[in-house]
């Protein structure tokens, strides 16, 4: 392994202009004779708009244009779109209401967009949409998916029944029920994954231009895949073709999930600034983001597992209803199905499963991916329910779990929910998870603890993960409108350097730094010689961006294969010039050499000829050394792990303090190890949040209360305990560079891991069950409601 | 309205600006003077996305006015290097990989520079609590609080 190669511990190159002051993020771009947009925006849950007057706004200084719901229905603008159908039960496709820029008639959250000013300044625009008068007729509202689903409930869109989406199934039914007709045990659980807000720090952005002169349209925005933005806002918005839209995601201050999605916002400002003919630029206040950025989770889920007699798992049955909100976002219908459901074996080899899943309108900020998207639900649900069965059999929870393991000997492995896992260990990880953990010394530090009058639990999680999303031919049968491969495109120039364009995009990963470590790798050029480009449409061909852990696994793949043909190339130039055949050439090190000779050819050299061409075979040989090249999955990467958590819990006050947590993943090839840590700290530490901290509330009226972050708690560097990260990695993943993807592991592993430690502290008070966020309050509640029985 | 004329020290340079009375200094120090590595996180002083320093204390920059930074000192991100030499702090976050996105990473190596200049020798609780005030989605703390007990390190050591 060389210093900067595959593996290495590469410092980071992005990192210089981030420590100093000098990222490029949207709102740090502003463009001449630039106005701003400010959105105004429901107050109410869900009520109709009687009448809206912007005269007096349209009036104020320095407004330059009001627009209303009305100006965009009249302008024939399409609506926001949604990339993933879903079929129910009986066939029928999915209620898939329409979702507008802005609102004429109803608005159904608060925070739906109602009308858009814009102004001279910042300031003149807020100050100016404070003076629009809107009628607002209230109606009731829902928030809770339990309720929505009820006779009688406040219908969120008019013309969909009991506010269902889809009701949805995945499984052999008859075989489960045949599961559970020969059990000994029935294990069943009820949990809620809470519904959560992602709070990148940057809040989002769009600054819209256009250039009357060509025509031509720009965005930039904060994306996490500015191609799919030009795509669903080009196609399906505002009917603009791509070679008159240019997307740009510069430096994105972190997305997990919440900047994949296509926003009004986007569309608003890359619309009016040709109406205006002046950029239009939107920056997004923290209370905005709040009530606007997709939130994530929002799941409630019963679920039963028959075992048999010896503790093994014969059957498992699920029934989810997943949260929505008030419209469906770009990928909200895949997350509770195929990003869900699919992965319901977990790392278990349960022979039968069946799952149902129905989709649920509220008036509530709409519901989409956040970092892990579906698989902590999952993940979650199913660490509880062993955990639970661990408890009701009598089973120590470790045997329990290494009883159900799938084997590395089964794999590839077929489950019964579609997907089949290609490689893994999971008993291997489990006991390298243990064995980090320290798990045979947990007695003595609960000792300790309770010496102090505190009460210590461990909770361990095993989880499984789908990422390197997605075969398109799977994700297309499944309901995909799209695509999801990726590209990449290796310019070499004439003196050696490289540019790579990656469809991918780096909002916090680093690739800069890992793409660069596999091109210097593969050709065998200086790390220093390489650079990354990526986030703009106009520089890199296509994208399908970075979401789902699927930047290394297939971007990386795209990057490898493009490598690969510049391999190709740069042989056949090589061969023509030391005069051999092409198959006598053989690439090393950065050099071709004429096998069994020392007639060698630098890399630098070859990329010389390649653009000075004096005596080439014009014919055969075309000067230059450029690829490109796409790359469709064969299967989905399967990252695996097992994560132990230790909590200390105040019994006098409830609150939890997480003393010890260990990850040990296998997340394939790591490519730097530093980044790799850095990943699972962060997911992990999301998790952590998840499940003892973030819990987003509405109030009866639909008012969200977790609106800023006096009401929402985010982790804080006093909250958290160092982080044991650890890798138990298993080769032959299903792409070139076998990688498994690392980005969500941290957040599907940490919640089930915390809360059964939460559990575990307090079974001896009685306590069997804790909902997330643990908060003081409800654990203390939790104790005093076991003591009161 | 009518714009206030301010005179500063930022970063060891004498500096006038204009800003409008209600301007906050993050908004001047970024709109008016270009300084763009403090951001905006949430306007409301929980995040720590905007931390400077004036006179010698850690301030949120987003609950300061531009026009009271008449006739004091400012220090900001754009002031910790020296030319291309990276102070200690951002030098070890630099080896330890302690950012990701970068977004909040200006306001991080701000406050703890204020933490170090403050206490030289910091417990890691003490690191974690000098740091509570800033938030970072990405990297779980952890990374960040061992680059900045290495800096303190290296800085007593004189490296």
């Amino acid at each position: 392994m060389s210093e900067t190669g595959i593996g290495a511990r590469v410092k980071r190159v992005e990192d210089q202009r981030f420590l100093t002051g000098q990222g490029n993020y949207t709102d740090d771009i502003n463009r001449p004779n630039q106005t701003y947009a400010h959105i105004l925006r429901s107050p109410h849950a869900h009520a109709r708009i009687r009448s809206l007057d912007t005269a007096e706004a349209a009036a104020s200084a320095g407004v330059v244009a009001v627009f209303t719901g009305k100006d965009i229905a009249d302008s024939g603008v399409g609506g926001l779109p949604c990339g993933w159908q879903i079929h129910s039960k009986d066939g029928s496709p999915m209620a898939e209401p329409a979702h507008p820029m802005l609102v004429a008639d109803k608005v159904r959250h608060v925070g739906d967009q109602v009308a858009m000013v814009i102004a001279e300044t910042r300031d003149q625009a807020r100050d100016a949409a404070e003076k629009i008068v809107v009628d607002y007729e209230a109606l009731p509202s829902v928030t809770a998916t339990d309720v929505a689903i009820k006779d009688g409930a406040p219908l969120v869109h008019d013309e969909v029944a009991l506010n269902t989406c889809y009701d949805w199934e995945l499984g052999d039914k008859a075989a489960t029920e045949a599961g559970f007709a020969n059990a000994a045990h029935v294990v069943k659980v009820d949990v809620v994954n809470n519904r959560i807000i992602p709070n990148a720090m940057e809040p989002r952005v769009a600054l819209g231009d256009y250039d009357g002169s060509t025509g031509d349209y720009t965005l930039f925005t904060t994306s996490q895949n500015p191609h799919v933005i030009r795509l669903l806002m080009g196609a399906f918005v505002l009917q603009i073709p791509e070679h008159k839209l240019r997307v740009m995601a510069p430096d994105v201050g972190g997305g997990f999930g919440s900047k994949i999605f296509h926003y009004a916002e986007e569309a608003l400002v890359t619309w009016a600034a040709r109406k205006l003919g002046r950029p239009v630029k939107w920056t997004s206040d923290r209370s905005e983001a709040f009530m606007t950025d997709a939130h994530g989770r929002d799941h409630r889920t019963h679920a039963e597992l028959a075992i048999d007699g010896d503790g093994k798992f014969l059957a498992l049955r699920v029934s989810t209803l997943a949260n929505m909100g008030a419209y469906l976002s770009t990928f909200a219908t895949s997350i509770p199905t195929y990003l869900s459901a699919t992965l319901l074996a977990g790392v278990y080899t349960t022979p039968a499963i069946y799952s149902e899943v129905r989709a649920v309108f509220t008036n509530t900020v709409p519901v989409d991916a956040v970092r892990g998207a579906g698989r902590p639900e999952t993940t979650y649900m199913l660490e509880r329910l062993v955990d639970q069965a661990a408890k009701q059999t009598g089973i120590d929870r470790a045997e329990l779990r290494r009883r159900n393991f799938i084997q590395p000997e089964q794999m590839p492995y077929q489950t019964p929910v579609a997907l089949q896992y290609d490689v893994g260990d999971y008993p291997a990880v489990f006991e390298a998870g243990l064995a980090a953990a320290d798990y045979s010394g947990f007695a003595g530090r609960k000792a300790e603890t309770e010496s102090r009058g505190k009460l210590r639990g461990l909770g361990i999680s095993t989880y499984i993960e789908a990422c390197g999303i997605a075969p398109s031919a799977v994700a297309g049968a499944l309901g995909a409108r799209a695509g999801l491969y990726e590209s990449a495109q290796v310019r070499v120039h004439p003196t050696g350097s490289v540019t790579l364009f990656t469809g991918s995009h780096s909002h916090g990963q680093g690739h800069e730094t890992t793409f660069a470590q596999v091109v210097s790798e593969m050709l065998g050029v200086p790390f220093e010689s390489v650079d990354v480009s990526h986030g703009d449409t106009a520089k890199v061909q296509f994208g399908m961006g970075t979401y789902g852990s699927r930047s290394l696994a297939v971007g990386g793949s795209a990057i490898y294969k493009a490598c690969e043909k510049i391999i190709d190339k740069a042989t056949k130039i090589a061969a023509h010039i030391l005069e051999a055949s092409e198959a006598d050439i053989e690439f090393k090190d950065g050099n071709f050499t004429v096998a069994g000779t020392d007639k060698s050819m630098a890399f630098g050299e070859v990329a010389l000829a390649a653009y000075v061409p004096h005596n080439f075979p014009h014919e055969t040989l075309e000067p230059g050394l450029d690829e490109n090249a796409f790359y469709d999955p064969l299967n989905f990467s399967f990252p695996s792990g097992c994560h132990i958590c230790e909590v200390e819990v105040d019994p006098e006050t409830g609150v939890v303090d997480v003393a010890k947590f260990t990850a040990v993943d296998d997340i394939g090839r790591v490519v730097n190890p530093m980044i790799v840590e850095g990943q699972v700290h962060g997911g992990v530490v999301h998790g952590i949040g998840q499940a003892l901290l973030e819990g987003c509330k509405y109030d009866e009226n639909g008012q969200l209360l977790t609106g800023s972050y006096m009401d929402y708690t985010m982790p804080r560097a006093d909250d958290m305990p160092f982080i044991t990260v650890e890798q138990k990695s298993v080769m032959g993943a299903s792409n070139p560079l076998e990688v498994k993807g690392v980005g969500e592991v941290g957040a599907i592993g940490s919640p089930p891991a915390v809360i059964n430690a939460v559990v575990d502290a307090l079974g001896p008070l009685g306590v069997s069950d804790v909902a997330m966020p643990a908060t003081p309050m409800t654990v203390w509640q939790a104790i005093q409601e076991a003591q009161a029985h | 309205m009518t714009a206030i004329a301010v005179a500063a020290t930022i970063n060891g340079e004498a500096t006038s600006f204009l800003c409008e009375a209600e301007e906050t200094l993050l908004d001047a120090l970024r709109d008016r003077l270009g300084l763009t590595g403090a951001k905006e996180g949430c306007g409301t002083g929980d995040c720590g996305a905007c931390s400077v320093v004036l006179d010698g204390r850690l301030v949120c920059s987003c609950l300061v006015l531009g026009a009271e930074a008449e006739g004091r000192e400012v220090e900001t991100i754009e002031g910790m290097a020296l030319g291309d030499h990276l102070h200690p702090l951002q030098q070890k976050f630099l080896d330890h990989a302690a950012l990701q996105c970068g977004v909040c990473t200006p306001g991080f190596l701000v406050a703890a520079k204020a933490l170090l200049d403050q206490n030289p020798s910091p417990t890691e609780e003490e690191v974690r609590f000098g740091l509570a005030g800033n938030l970072c989605r990405c990297t779980g703390y952890d990374k960040i609080v061992r680059a900045v007990m290495d800096a303190a390190e290296s800085m007593r050591d004189g490296r």
